[in-house]
C-alpha cells in the first residue's frame, strides 16, 4: 500500500500530472480567444512545480513506492532546468505559434506531459520506471513534431523521428531484458548489487551493449545520430527548442540511471563504448556542421558534437565526472534555448528565419538580437568568459583524470574545429550586407524580449561566475 | 523438453527479423510499423522466459507495461503516417527524402 509519505515525496509529479489533466480538460471548454490564459497557466503551473521540487530537498536520497521512484540532489537539479526551460519554450514559442496558426492546446498540454515523463524518468528507480518516462516523453515529443499537420517537412521530421526512436525503445528494452534475465532483478540498487556476483557475465555485458545504444540513440550521438538533423529541421522551432533543452537533460538523468547507479561495477565496460561514441560524435558533429547552410540544421549537428562533450564527463565514472557532465548538459539547455530563442523571436507569419543567409546583416538591423546571438553563440562555442567553455573545461579534466588524455586532446581538438562554424554565423551577423527585401520585423512580445535577454546575458553572467551551480552539482553526487 | 535458451533463441531470430525488416525494407511505412511491433513482442518472450525460469514475478508486469505503450506507440504512429500521407501522397520510404544534408 502507498503510504502518505511515498505521495508527499512525489508531490511534485503528482501536482504537475493533476494540472495538465485539468489544463487538457479546460481548453476544451475555452474559445480560441481565451487561450492565452492557459499559456500563463501553464506558465504558472511549471512554476509551482518547480517551488515544490525545491522546497523539499531531501539530504542524500529518498526512495517512495518500494524504491520505484528516488528523489535526491541529481533528479531536483535536471527537474529545476527541465521546468526552466520549458517556461522559456513556451515564451519564445508564442508569438511563433499564434503566427503560425499553432497556438492550440495540445501544444501545452503535450508539453507538460513530456515534462513529467523527464521527471519520471530522471527519478527512476527501476527499469519500467524508466522505460515508462522515457516513453511518456518520446510518445509526445513525436506527437508535438507532428503539430504542424498541413507541412510535409513536420510530417516527415515525425515519422523518421517515430520509427528511429521505436527502434532504440526496442534496442533499450532488449538490453533490459537480457539484463533481467541474468540478474532477476528490475530494481537498479539491487541490479546493482547482483551485478557483482552474477553467474552470467556474458549476457550482462550483452545486455549492456544495447542499453548503451539505447541510451546512445536518446541523447542522440554520433553514429545514432540519423534523426536529430531532420527533427530539428522539420519540427516547429518552439518543439525543436524543447528537444534540445529539456529531452537532453532527461537523456543525461537517464545514462546516469542505467549506467551509474544500475550498472555502475561494469564501469570498464561503458567507460571505453562512451568513449568511442564521443569520439565518433565530436568529429561528425563538428565537421558536418561546417558545410550547413540551415540554422537549425547546424545546431542540430552542434548538439551531436555537444552530447559527444558531455559523454566525455560521463566516461569518468566517477561523482566527478557525473558532476562535470551534469552541469554541462544544464549549460547546454541554456544555451540551445537562448540560441533557438533569437531563431524564434526572429520568424514571424510565413518566413522561417532559418538559415543562415537571412541572419546577415542582422547587427545593422537589429544590434540587440545580434548581441544576444552572439553570446549564445560563443557559449555554445565554449569562448572563455562564456558559460560553456567552463563547461567544457570541467568534462576535458574528467576526462584527464579517467585516464584519457587522448580523449581530452581529441575534445579539444575539434571544439577549435567547432570554432569555425559558429563564428561563420557572427561573422554573416556582422560584417555581411543585409540583402534587399529581407528586413527584420521583430517579434513585438515584450515578455520574450526580456526573457530572451536574460537568458542570453544569464550564459554570461553564469560563465563569470560558475562557482554555486557547480557546487549543487558536485553536492549531488557526494554520498 | 524446451529450455529458457529455445525462448532466448526464438526471441532474439524474432527480433533480429524485425530488425531486418526496419532496414531492408525501402518500400511501405505501415512495414516500418509492423516490424517495430514485432521487435517489442520478442522483447516480450524474453522478459517472460526469463521471468518463468527465474521465479520471479516482475518480468511478467514489464511485458504488461511493455504491451499497453506497445498500443499508444502504433496509434500515434499510424497517426503521423495518416498526416503524412496527406501531405505527401505517399508512403513510400524512398521518397521520403526531402531533407538532407
Amino acid at each position: 500500500m502507498p503510504t502518505i509519505n511515498d505521495i508527499l515525496i512525489m508531490l511534485p509529479e503528482f501536482f504537475l500530472v493533476a494540472a495538465a489533466c485539468v489544463l487538457l480538460l479546460a481548453d476544451a471548454f475555452m474559445k480560441p480567444a481565451e487561450r492565452v490564459y492557459l499559456h500563463w497557466l501553464s506558465i504558472g503551473v511549471l512554476v509551482v512545480t518547480g517551488y515544490l521540487v525545491l522546497r523539499y530537498m531531501p539530504e542524500g536520497e529518498v526512495t517512495a513506492f518500494h524504491g520505484m521512484f528516488i528523489r535526491d540532489g541529481m533528479s531536483a537539479i535536471l527537474k529545476v532546468f527541465t521546468l526552466l526551460s520549458t517556461i522559456l519554450v513556451f515564451i519564445y514559442g508564442r508569438p511563433y505559434m499564434v503566427d503560425r496558426k499553432l497556438f492550440v492546446g495540445e501544444f501545452y498540454t503535450l508539453m507538460l506531459f513530456a515534462v513529467i515523463g523527464v521527471m519520471l524518468l530522471v527519478s527512476a528507480g527501476n527499469l519500467v520506471m524508466i522505460y515508462l518516462g522515457l516513453e511518456l516523453l518520446t510518445l509526445s515529443s513525436y506527437a508535438l513534431v507532428a503539430l504542424n499537420r498541413d507541412s510535409g517537412l513536420s510530417s516527415e521530421a515525425a515519422i523518421k523521428y517515430f520509427v528511429l526512436g521505436a527502434l532504440s525503445s526496442g534496442l533499450l528494452l532488449y538490453g533490459m531484458s537480457m539484463v533481467y534475465g541474468a540478474t532477476n532483478t528490475l530494481d537498479l540498487v539491487q541490479l546493482h548489487q547482483a551485478i557483482t556476483h552474477s553467474t552470467m557475465p556474458h549476457l550482462l555485458v550483452f545486455g549492456l551493449v544495447f542499453m548503451v545504444i539505447g541510451v546512445a540513440f536518446k541523447l542522440g550521438v554520433a553514429p545514432f545520430h540519423m534523426w536529430i538533423p531532420d527533427v530539428y529541421q522539420g519540427a516547429p522551432t518552439s518543439v525543436t527548442a524543447f528537444i534540445g533543452s529539456a529531452s537532453k537533460l532527461a537523456a543525461f538523468g537517464m545514462a546516469f540511471r542505467l549506467l551509474a547507479t544500475g550498472m555502475g561495477d561494469f564501469a570498464q565496460h561503458w567507460q571505453i563504448m562512451l568513449a568511442v561514441l564521443a569520439v565518433v560524435s565530436l568529429a561528425i558533429g563538428n565537421v558536418v556542421a561546417i558545410v550547413q547552410t540551415n540554422l537549425k540544421r547546424l545546431l542540430a549537428y552542434s548538439t551531436i558534437s555537444h552530447m559527444g562533450y558531455l559523454l566525455l564527463g560521463l566516461v569518468n565514472a566517477r561523482p566527478e565526472g557525473y558532476s562535470a557532465a551534469m552541469f554541462y548538459a544544464v549549460s547546454y539547455a541554456l544555451m540551445s534555448t537562448a540560441a533557438f530563442g533569437v531563431i524564434l523571436a526572429l520568424s514571424r507569419a510565413g518566413f522561417e528565419c532559418e538559415n543562415i543567409d537571412d541572419f546577415k546583416g542582422l547587427n545593422q538591423r537589429s544590434p540587440w538580437m545580434a548581441f544576444l546571438m552572439m553570446l549564445s553563440l560563443f557559449s555554445l562555442a565554449g569562448v572563455p568568459p562564456m558559460f560553456g567553455f567552463f563547461a567544457k573545461l570541467l568534462v576535458l579534466q574528467a576526462a584527464i583524470h579517467a585516464g584519457m588524455m587522448w580523449l581530452a586532446i581529441v575534445g579539444a581538438v575539434f571544439a577549435i574545429i567547432g570554432l569555425y562554424y559558429y563564428l561563420r554565423v557572427v561573422k554573416v551577423m556582422y560584417f555581411d550586407k543585409p540583402e534587399a527585401g529581407t528586413e527584420v520585423r521583430l517579434q513585438p512580445d515584450f515578455t520574450l524580449r526580456v526573457a530572451l535577454s536574460l537568458n542570453a546575458l544569464a550564459l554570461l553572467a553564469l560563465g563569470l561566475y560558475w562557482g554555486p551551480l557547480l557546487g549543487w552539482c558536485k553536492q549531488a553526487f557526494v554520498g | 523438453m524446451i529450455t529458457l535458451s529455445h525462448y532466448i533463441v526464438l526471441g532474439a531470430i524474432l527480433f533480429c527479423i524485425s530488425v531486418a525488416g526496419l532496414f531492408i525494407n525501402r518500400k511501405n511505412v505501415i512495414v516500418l510499423l509492423m516490424a517495430i511491433e514485432l521487435m517489442l513482442l520478442a522483447v516480450n518472450i524474453n522478459f517472460i522466459a526469463f521471468s518463468r525460469f527465474g521465479h520471479d514475478v516482475a518480468g511478467q508486469v514489464f511485458v504488461f507495461f511493455i504491451l499497453t505503450v506497445a498500443a499508444a506507440e502504433s496509434a500515434i504512429g499510424l497517426a503521423i503516417l495518416v498526416l503524412l500521407f496527406r501531405n505527401r501522397s505517399t508512403v513510400n520510404v524512398a521518397e521520403i527524402d526531402s531533407m538532407k544534408g
